[in-house]
This record gives C-alpha cells, sequence and structure tokens, in this order.
C-alpha cells in the first residue's frame, strides 16, 4: 500500500470576484495519519479538501503530496481518492461497474480488476450488491460502495467529504466505527471533513479546527478540549460548547480570584498550571471559560450564583439545563450564528443522571476551580 | 338536489367539456393524417370524388396499387435512401458535435467562454431564410452544388441542439464528473463514459427535434440539389406532384411512406423524449 504525507504550505483560495475562502492555510497531515477537519458551515474545509484533489485551483502556496508540489496536476494524477457528500456513485453503472471505473480508466488488466473489486467487495461487504444499480440500494449500502470505489484503487491518499451527513444517525455510528476501523486496517493517509464535532473527535487522529478561512488549532481530539487555543475552539468542541462569561481577576489574601458577576471564585491549582501567564492579568478584564461539565448543583448561599432555568433536555445518563444567571455571557460565533440573533446565551450545565427541572425553577449552581479557563478579551487563550 | 350534488354535476360537466375540446384538436391533427393514409390505398379515381363523404374514413376497398406506382413512376428506393442519409448525417454528427459545445459551454471553463455562449444564443433567433442566400454564394463557390456534402455540412452544427444540451448539462449534479476526474477520466472519457450515458433523455429530443426538421427540409435542397441523384424527398414528392398524370392516390401513398420513418423514430426515442422535453422545462 503507497503512502504519502500530504502538506498546505501558505496556501489560500481566493475567487475571482475576490472573496477569500482559505487564508495562509498551514497544515500537515503524516503517512497514515487519519486528520478531520471541522468548522462550522462556511469555514472553507471543503474547499481546502477539494485543494487537495485538485477540484479547486490553488490562488496562492502549495500543496504538497508525498514531498511534491501538486498544485497543477489534474486529479487524475495526484493518485488520490475521494468520498463525496453525496456519494456520487455513476447511476447507469451497477456496483461492480462503479467499483471498476477508477481501475478502467487507469487501464489494468482484466484479471486484476475483477480481483480487486471482489477483494474490495468483500472487505465492504458488497459481494452479494456487485450486479445491483445504485437506485435500489440504502443510503448505508451506497456509501460503502462510495468507500468501496476509493479502496479498491490503492490510492495514496483518502479524501472524504462528509460522508456520513446523509445518513441517520444510528447508521452514522455505526458507518463511523467502520471508517475508523478500515483506515487503521488499510493505514492510508486520510483527510476527513466534517461539520459535526463529535464526528471530529471520535474519528481524528488529529482535528484542525477552522473558521472563515483561517486554521484555528490542530490537535489531539483530547488536547483540543482540554486546551483550546482560544474562544472559538472551547465552544465548537464539546457538546453544548464551553461557557464563556466576562470577568476579572483579582489577588486578596487567599491568591488570585475571579470575579464573575457577583460571585468570588478562588482559582485552583489545575487552572493555574494550565496558564502560566495569569499572575499578569490581575487587576484586569477578561474571558472565562466554563465547561459545561465543570458546573454542579451546590446548597443554597454556597454557589457560584442563583440561576433561572430556561429549558432542560434529559438524556436519560444526564440532563443538561440551561439556566440564565447574573453573569455577561459571551457568545462564541458558532452560537449566535445557530440562534441568528445576538442575545445573550444561556448557561450550560450538564449534571448527571435524570433530572425533571422546571422552566423558572431557581437553581445555585458552582463551578471546578480547577477546571476554569482563561482567554484575552479578544479570545485567545492566556 | 342538494350542494353538492350541483358541485359534483358542475365538474363533472367541466370535465367533460375539457374532454371535448381535447377530441376535437386531436381530430384537427389526426384527420388529415387518416384522409393520407386511407387516401393511398383507395383507387386512384376514388380519391377526389369520395374526399367529401364518410367514404373519404371508410373506403370499400383496400389496394397497394398506388405504392406500386410510386415505385414504377419514381425513383422512390433512391429518394428515400438519399433523405435517411441526409438526415441520418444530419443527426448523428449533430449529437457529437452539439453535445461536446453544450458541455464545453455548460462546464468548462475556457476565455471567451460567455461571448461565445451570447453568440450561440444569438444565433438562434436568426431564420434560416435570411441565411440562405449567402450560404447558397458560399456553397456554389465552393464547388458543393449538388452534394450531400451541400445539404450536411452546414446544419450539423446547431444553436437550438447546443442551448438544450448545455440546459441539461447544466443541471447534472457536479459531483458526477469531480468524481469521475479524480478516478483518473480526463475532460473526454468523463463525457462519454458518465455524462452521455446520463443524458439519454436530451440526446432522444435532440434526435428527435432535428430528425424532423431535417427530414422536412424542402427550402435548402431546393436551392443546392439539381438532379435527382442527391435529391431528399420533400423536394422529390414536389416533382412527383408536377409529374403528368395527375394521380392523387400515388401522391398520397408518397405522402404516406414519406411520414413513416418519422413515426418510427418517434415511436422509437419516445419515452425519452418526454423525460427529456419535461426536464428542459423545469430547468428553464
Amino acid at each position: 500500500m503507497v503512502m504519502a504525507a500530504v502538506a498546505f504550505h501558505h496556501a489560500e483560495k481566493v475567487y475571482p470576484d475576490g472573496s477569500r475562502v482559505i487564508s495562509d492555510f498551514n497544515l500537515e497531515i503524516t503517512d497514515g495519519e487519519l486528520l478531520v477537519m471541522v468548522g462550522p458551515s462556511g469555514c472553507g474545509k471543503s474547499t481546502a479538501l477539494r485543494m487537495v484533489a485538485g477540484l479547486e485551483e490553488v490562488s496562492n502556496g502549495e500543496i504538497l503530496i508525498d514531498g511534491q508540489v501538486v498544485n497543477d496536476w489534474p486529479p487524475q494524477r495526484r493518485n488520490i481518492a475521494m468520498v463525496f457528500q453525496n456519494y456520487a456513485l455513476y447511476p447507469h453503472m451497477s456496483v461492480r461497474g462503479n467499483l471498476e471505473f477508477p481501475l478502467r480508466m487507469r487501464r489494468l488488466a482484466a484479471a486484476e480488476i475483477r480481483q480487486r473489486v471482489e477483494r474490495a467487495a468483500a472487505m465492504l461487504d458488497l459481494t452479494a450488491l456487485l450486479d445491483c444499480k445504485p437506485r435500489v440500494l440504502s443510503g448505508g449500502q451506497r456509501q460503502r460502495v462510495a468507500m468501496g470505489r476509493a479502496i479498491v484503487r490503492d490510492a495514496s491518499v483518502f479524501l472524504m467529504d462528509e460522508p456520513l451527513s446523509n445518513l441517520d444517525a444510528s447508521l452514522r455510528v455505526q458507518i463511523r466505527t467502520d471508517i475508523a476501523a478500515l483506515q487503521q486496517r488499510l493505514g492510508i493517509t486520510t483527510l476527513y471533513v466534517t461539520h459535526d464535532q463529535v464526528e471530529a473527535m471520535t474519528l481524528g487522529h488529529r482535528v484542525a479546527v477552522m473558521r472563515a478561512g483561517v486554521l484555528q488549532q490542530v490537535a489531539a481530539p483530547r488536547e483540543l478540549y482540554e486546551n483550546p487555543a482560544n474562544v472559538f475552539v472551547a465552544g465548537f468542541i464539546g457538546s453544548p460548547g464551553m461557557n464563556v462569561v466576562r470577568g476579572r481577576l483579582e489577588k486578596d489574601d487567599r491568591g488570585l480570584v475571579l470575579l464573575l458577576g457577583a460571585a468570588r471564585v478562588p482559582v485552583g491549582e489545575g487552572t493555574r498550571t494550565g496558564h502560566p501567564g495569569l499572575e499578569g492579568w490581575c487587576g484586569r478584564s477578561m474571558l472565562i471559560g466554563m465547561r459545561p461539565e465543570a458546573l454542579s448543583l451546590t446548597e443554597a448561599g454556597a454557589g457560584l450564583m442563583p440561576a433561572t432555568v430556561r429549558s432542560a433536555e434529559s438524556l436519560g445518563h444526564e440532563t443538561i439545563v440551561y439556566v440564565d444567571a447574573a453573569l455577561e455571557t459571551v457568545a462564541t460565533d458558532v452560537a449566535a450564528t445557530a440562534r441568528g440573533d445576538q442575545a445573550a446565551p444561556p448557561l450550560a450545565a450538564v449534571l448527571p443522571g435524570h433530572r425533571p427541572f422546571k422552566p423558572e425553577e431557581v437553581l445555585n449552581l458552582s463551578v471546578d476551580p480547577d477546571r476554569l479557563y482563561c482567554f484575552t478579551p479578544e479570545g485567545e487563550r492566556i | 338536489m342538494n350542494t353538492s350534488g350541483i358541485a359534483r354535476k358542475r365538474r363533472w360537466s367541466g370535465r367533460a367539456a375539457g374532454h371535448a375540446a381535447l377530441i376535437v384538436s386531436v381530430l384537427l391533427f389526426i384527420v388529415p393524417v387518416l384522409l393520407m393514409l386511407i387516401g393511398s390505398l383507395k383507387p386512384d379515381e376514388r380519391v377526389l370524388v369520395e374526399a367529401g363523404t364518410i367514404k373519404a374514413l371508410w373506403p370499400d376497398s383496400v389496394s397497394l396499387q398506388n405504392y406500386a406506382d410510386v415505385f414504377r413512376r419514381a425513383d422512390f428506393a433512391r429518394f428515400l435512401v438519399n433523405s435517411l442519409f441526409i438526415t441520418g448525417s444530419i443527426v448523428s454528427a449533430g449529437l457529437l458535435v452539439n453535445s461536446l459545445a453544450g458541455y464545453a459551454f455548460a462546464r468548462l471553463r475556457w476565455r471567451g467562454r460567455t461571448l461565445l455562449f451570447n453568440l450561440v444564443l444569438a444565433v438562434m433567433v436568426v431564420p434560416f431564410e435570411a441565411i440562405a442566400v449567402p450560404l447558397f454564394y458560399q456553397v456554389s463557390i465552393l464547388g458543393l452544388r449538388d452534394t450531400y456534402v451541400a445539404q450536411i455540412l452546414p446544419f450539423i452544427a446547431n444553436a437550438f441542439s447546443i442551448f438544450l444540451f448545455y440546459s441539461f448539462f447544466i443541471g447534472l449534479p457536479r459531483e458526477l464528473e469531480e468524481s469521475a476526474r479524480v478516478d483518473g477520466a480526463g475532460v473526454l472519457r468523463t463525457f462519454f463514459f458518465i455524462i452521455a450515458p446520463n443524458a439519454r433523455p436530451v440526446f432522444a429530443t435532440v434526435a428527435i427535434l432535428s430528425f424532423l426538421t431535417w427530414w422536412g427540409s424542402y427550402l435548402w435542397p431546393l436551392m443546392v440539389t439539381i438532379g435527382p441523384g442527391v435529391r431528399p424527398l420533400p423536394v422529390a414528392i414536389a416533382t412527383f406532384y408536377t409529374l403528368p398524370p395527375l394521380q392523387w392516390g400515388d401522391i398520397l401513398a408518397f405522402g404516406t411512406m414519406m411520414v413513416m420513418p418519422v413515426l418510427v423514430v418517434f415511436v422509437a426515442f419516445q419515452r425519452w423524449f418526454v423525460r427529456g422535453v419535461a426536464a428542459s422545462a423545469v430547468k428553464g
């Protein structure tokens, strides 16, 4: 199996009308790695993928595959395989025809074509469907054919453009697992695009978060969750995303204290370790991040703040409760875009077990002082 | 009668009126064809005599004598072969050339594409009669009068056909082509292996429309043909009409045989034709 590293060096995409979709993009995907590019709609992740495929021209900078600049190479010369969001199966060909097509285009011998098609079909449990036309297949089967068309090639790089977004939730989980297993088995360098952060976190060896054509952070999923580089990443990764509020850092006889509305929260050791330059921010305003999982219910008067329930979602094993509190919450632009307004977002808390909260119910919440995140007023991590 | 009964009666009479209008329209189109077909089967002297009676549609006796007379009095087989060759060449070469042009306008990026496409659209509104004389001069200068080439070459590239192909291709999912390119196909192989097989409705539509246009073409063949050697059926029937003695049964038999290939082509491609026309209509 041929593998290859993929790299973006200062890559940019500017359309003729002047709109800049990708800006100064630098990213290296190593041999055999599964890197997931994630971000909200319109952030440029699919464009970046299509630039690797050769389906979009590179306006500036370079794209390298296996150390070679491929900017001017047509797609057919790049030895890449791509799975499209709508699968792009050839409707007039059978499953066998679809699997054979890339091999016929490379003029392989008939015996080898047959052998490779049968091997791929067996691997993806498609053998019984080889003579069917795509229109009679279910969504999951079509997805497997699209995967088969990619793996039959022995391509050096896999590109996947939101391959699960047309499937229902349960099938998505199953095929996500299949893709991870297949990638591990074949060890092919894979670039995977999705807008679903759960998909990104569960699939990727590393995850690249993008926003408005700019790479925000590249890291392993856990690192991304625990050490987001900015407010955007903090808000995008995690479900629900991180709560961000305005606050102020002070120092009193107990040490560093964060002022959040009327509450004073001592800065715990864990928080201090994660922010080496934090003391320099004493007396200054900043943005404070709190994971919904770091909030908990406490007794009246002992908590961070009283909060009024806006709504609650019980998932059985846990309850997500959205509350209004006397804090100045800040919308990461993902949430604001989703809501389509500029209203202050509620605070989200994830509490264990099923809890039947009622709207307008008043709760007392406290936050784990070791799990706070501090950002500059511009949203960069301190 | 209660209110719902009145409403039902109104709906029924409205539907009956609609059907009656459709039946009248169908009769208007089909009666001349039936008169031609039935008249061609009657003894020559009965054709005009019975034209105004019910016997025009219900003959006493049936005979193929008129058809035999056509073959005896004119070189019908030759005219038929000429028409088939000329129309078949225009249609088949036109399908290739115009589909490729439509694809290039719809999908490929090249300098001057918009300008050239606007020119193609502009050509669509120019009637053939306006360019017939300059085209005739051109053909004469090139020494192509009284040849098949003069009757085929100027009509292969067709603005309307290009426009129909363009409208269809612009609506095909772009991912199909992108997938083919990633799979290793160049532009031409993408077109012939992926695009064309998925564009059967528009190919059928263009085939039928151009077949109908050129099968019945009269003015241009009349201008460029001199003798019967390369003359197609429409010019031949005009000549046959003037050939004494004037025999209506023979003329109707000639006409019937001339219409048959059109019906065959239409029936063969009808399924795709309807889809193609519907698709073009939806896409505007």
